[in-house]
């Protein structure tokens, strides 16, 4: 969302201090793996976070980058994998996952969001036209008195018109379906592919709920 | 007693039989939706095709005959009968995490069964009307799949007139509940109706989410376990 013309300073723009050669040389030989979260809740993040002590084995092999976790707001260089939960719902998720599939080996659709476009997908079925009506204009705790607007501003990402599954906008490898997967299976997958071993999601652990 | 060939291996099948049971009989699962054991087959959603002497045709429909060589685990036809189950999740709005039925739901277990992890084909969030005016039956037209069960299978105790029927042709066609017989259903055929649907569209009002996730019919056993021991409702 980089605009030029204008007097503003992203926090990923500003100097940093670097981290010690050591660290900084373990970090880069692990596998590089980034997360995002597009238009969903973050449950499947929380999900992750369900592999609990499984996680400190992982965490040997793989280095996370960009992650709602992690709070770093670019893709730092070329990533092994990427873990992507959510739909796409605007200009802005389509831009980030474009960067993704630029920038990342392996793309993995996890939850129902990103697989189908879950939940949000649901005003899919309702015209947007509709959709804003109901939350900006005739939303019940609009301000009473107040002129009602649907907001428009060239900062605002548009929103696009249905959620569309990740899949849709650019090639995704690997999909992990659940709402939200639970953390075995997300365990089972990223333990396969940090491990050189091929995607493999038995139906025992296959969850569309 | 005859022999028929399922995958190369020559096995005994009863005479009457059709592919689907015989296979089932002889531990081998080939997954299926419209089809109800013991009533007539319906044959409408077709993902129970296998190669019978080399033609793809649907399990239900074909009763087995002496040395029929039928192909069930063949990487083509597999696949078709997963893609099979893929259209119906982009035809639909199958919305698991909001569905009643999850955990209970013929279709999402048979999803499961052909390893189907995203549909192949464009989701295509098709507008349909939900209807909830008859006194005990949530009808929620999002996920039906047209299997017919409901229409051939629920029928009115006095009259026997159907209770079900699918209205509109192509894309405009539909489920439709006749609302003076169904307020007449007893309990009993409410809950039984409810079950039929192997999705959630023919939901009981007075039931809903009181089995615990892990708990639920297809989880404690899968619908294959299920199909293989000779009967998926129980």
């Amino acid at each position: 969302m980089n605009k030029a013309n204008k007097n503003e300073i992203f926090s990923h723009d500003l100097p940093a201090t670097r981290l010690d050669p050591a660290t900084q040389a373990k970090r880069d030989a692990k596998i590089q793996v980034a997360m995002i979260g597009f238009c969903g809740c973050w449950g499947c993040t929380l999900s992750f976070l369900d592999m609990d002590e499984a996680l400190i084995t992982l965490l040997d092999k793989v280095n996370i980058t960009r992650s709602s976790m992690t709070d770093t707001k670019r893709i730092p260089g070329r990533m092994a994998l990427a873990f992507i939960e959510g739909g796409i719902a605007n200009s802005e998720n389509i831009e980030v996952l474009e960067e993704y599939r630029e920038n990342c080996d392996i793309l993995i659709s996890v939850g129902a969001c990103a697989v189908w476009g879950g939940v949000p997908a649901m005003r899919n079925v309702v015209p947007l036209e509709e959709c804003f009506k109901e939350a900006y204009i005739d939303s019940p705790t609009a301000v009473p008195g107040a002129i009602q607007v649907i907001p428009y501003h060239e900062d605002i990402p548009t929103i696009t018109t249905k959620v569309m599954p990740l899949h849709e906008v650019v090639k995704i490898d690997y999909f992990i379906p659940g709402c939200p997967p639970d953390g075995a299976a997300i365990l089972k997958v990223l333990d396969d592919l940090v491990n050189g071993r091929e995607f493999d999601l038995p139906s025992s652990m296959n969850r569309y709920d | 007693m005859i022999k028929i060939i399922i995958d190369g291996k020559e096995v005994n099948a009863e005479v009457g039989d059709n592919i689907l049971d015989a296979a089932a009989k002889n531990n081998v699962y080939i997954p299926s939706l419209c089809y109800v054991k013991g009533e007539k087959c319906l044959g409408t959603c077709r993902t129970c095709s296998v190669k019978v002497n080399g033609n793809i045709m649907a399990a239900c429909t074909i009763p087995v005959s002496e040395g029929m060589n039928i192909e069930v685990n063949e990487p083509e036809v597999t696949d078709m009968r997963k893609s099979l189950v893929e259209l119906l999740f982009s035809e639909g709005n199958h919305n698991c995490p909001s569905c009643e039925k999850s955990g209970r739901c013929e279709l999402q277990a048979t999803g499961y069964e052909v390893d189907m992890m995203v549909s192949r084909f464009p989701y295509r969030f098709t507008p349909r009307k939900v209807d909830h005016s008859s006194k005990y039956i949530w009808l929620e037209r999002d996920r039906c799949i047209f299997c017919q069960r409901c229409v051939e299978l629920v029928r009115d105790k006095e009259t026997n007139n159907k209770i079900f029927s699918i209205k509109g042709r192509g894309t405009n066609a539909r489920i439709e509940i006749d609302k003076s017989l169904a307020d007449k259903m007893p309990e009993e055929q409410v809950r039984a109706a409810s079950e039929l649907c192997p999705v959630g569209c023919i939901i009981d009002k007075s039931q809903g989410y009181d089995v615990p996730i892990g708990q639920r019919k297809f989880e404690t056993e899968t619908i294959k376990q299920r199909a293989l021991k000779g009967n998926i409702d129980e």
